[in-house]
């Protein structure tokens, strides 16, 4: 996920400093990975300096002043187009996992336990993500799903391979 | 380890040449969900089926609480699966006629329980599975994900020590599965009952504490070896 991209989309909204975007960023996205400060005022500094955010004057406080940012005109047209271009569906075609199986298959290993051990691990990832729909609000059901239909397309893969293994030995084999 | 509540040791089955099961091994414990996975045709359904006593294994043997399965008269084994056993399946499991309320008070009914008690019991099932109101509804007025959620109160009503749930959202759309899911195991892992659920989608085996593959009627459970 581009982290530059969603900060200063958290700026449309209106002027924030540092401090308030990253607790922005933490509450809507950071799923267990919060930011870094140095991520945000380095990610800051390169929107400035690319003319999408600018200065808007200094909040004086209890504590130290603070710089607050607001979007340009030219933030907001790269916004609007970056929301608007599609992200590029990855095919996967020449994956990890495809390699371990041929290159078992290839030393006479079982390539069925390649696959077993990878489905395994696929699911047991799938459980921790279904209990913490459970226990998650709208937000967390729905990146879960996200990351649960992914895992479960390669589960599908993974029996289709299974299915196919016979075949696949006297492919690479030969 | 402590002795599975239900074990399969060694199974075999064969539907005339068909071997649908070619020396299956499989232990349930109490209160756990277990996912019987596997390519259609592999022999889920049917290892259900011999776990459950609706079918009888050609070879093997099947414990329950330390009893012999395989060795119970038919009767014997209809009485157990009335009182310890429920039953969820993919479709028209309820009956037509009755009431979804009639549905769920059934097991009961059959069991001996007056009608007002068990319709009481019967109705608490269904507000637990969302499905307070639809008591009056007869299964056909109703929709497939709601029957669904009937369909398991009806299974868990008597207080089985072990569900038998055979792809019991294959009908459903994603949204309707996941709820019809999240109740089940919310509701039997509420009651101490086991689960075993036969699936071939990975987002509902995702509900279970622990899977097993079925292949070509095989299956070795690790859990049994322990």
């Amino acid at each position: 996920m581009s982290v530059s991209r969603t900060l200063l989309a958290l700026l449309e909204p209106g002027p924030r400093h540092g401090y308030d975007l990253k607790r922005a960023y933490d509450e809507q996205f950071a799923q267990g990975k919060q930011l870094a400060y140095g991520q945000v005022y380095s990610t800051l500094s390169r929107l400035l300096r690319n003319g999408l955010v600018e200065e808007a004057g200094v909040e004086h406080g209890a504590g130290p002043d603070r710089k607050r940012y607001t979007i340009t005109d030219a933030g907001v047209t790269d916004i609007e187009t970056w929301l608007g271009t599609a992200e590029s569906p990855e095919p996967y075609l020449q994956n990890t996992l495809y390699t371990k199986v041929v290159l078992a298959l290839l030393s006479g290993r079982s390539a069925q336990d390649v696959l077993d051990t990878q489905r395994s691990a696929h699911l047991a990832v799938m459980r921790d993500l279904t209990r913490r729909k459970a226990d998650g609000d709208l937000a967390d059901q729905l990146i879960c799903d996200h990351a649960l239909f992914h895992l479960e397309a390669d589960l599908r893969w993974l029996e289709l391979t299974a299915a196919r293994l016979d075949a696949l030995a006297e492919v690479v084999r030969s | 380890m402590t002795e599975p509540l239900l074990a399969g040791r060694g199974l075999h089955k064969a539907f005339g040449p068909t071997e649908a099961l070619r020396g299956a091994d499989v232990a349930v414990r109490a209160g756990e969900v277990l996912a019987v996975m596997g390519p259609s045709g592999s022999g889920k359904s049917t290892l259900l089926h011999c776990l459950a006593g609706i079918v009888r294994p050609d070879s093997g043997s099947i414990s329950y609480q330390g009893r012999d399965l395989a060795a119970m008269s038919d009767g014997e084994r209809s009485a157990l699966r009335r009182t310890d056993f429920g039953f969820v399946f993919q479709f028209g499991q309820l009956v037509p006629e009755l009431t979804c309320l009639e549905n769920v008070a059934l097991p009961l009914r059959l069991g001996g329980a007056k009608r007002k008690p068990a319709e009481a019991r019967a109705q608490r099932w269904l507000e637990r599975l969302e499905v307070g109101d639809l008591g009056a509804r007869r299964p056909g007025d109703v929709s497939g994900g709601q029957g669904q959620r009937v369909a398991v109160a009806r299974a868990l009503v008597a207080d089985p020590k072990v569900i038998f749930a055979d792809e019991p959202t294959g009908a459903l759309d994603s949204l309707n599965g996941e709820k019809v899911m999240r109740l089940l195991t919310e509701a039997a892992r509420g009651s101490g009952a086991a689960v075993v659920l036969v699936t071939h989608e990975p987002r509902v085996a995702a509900h279970s504490d622990r899977e097993i593959v079925v292949r070509d009627g095989r299956v070795n459970d690790l859990e049994l070896a322990a």
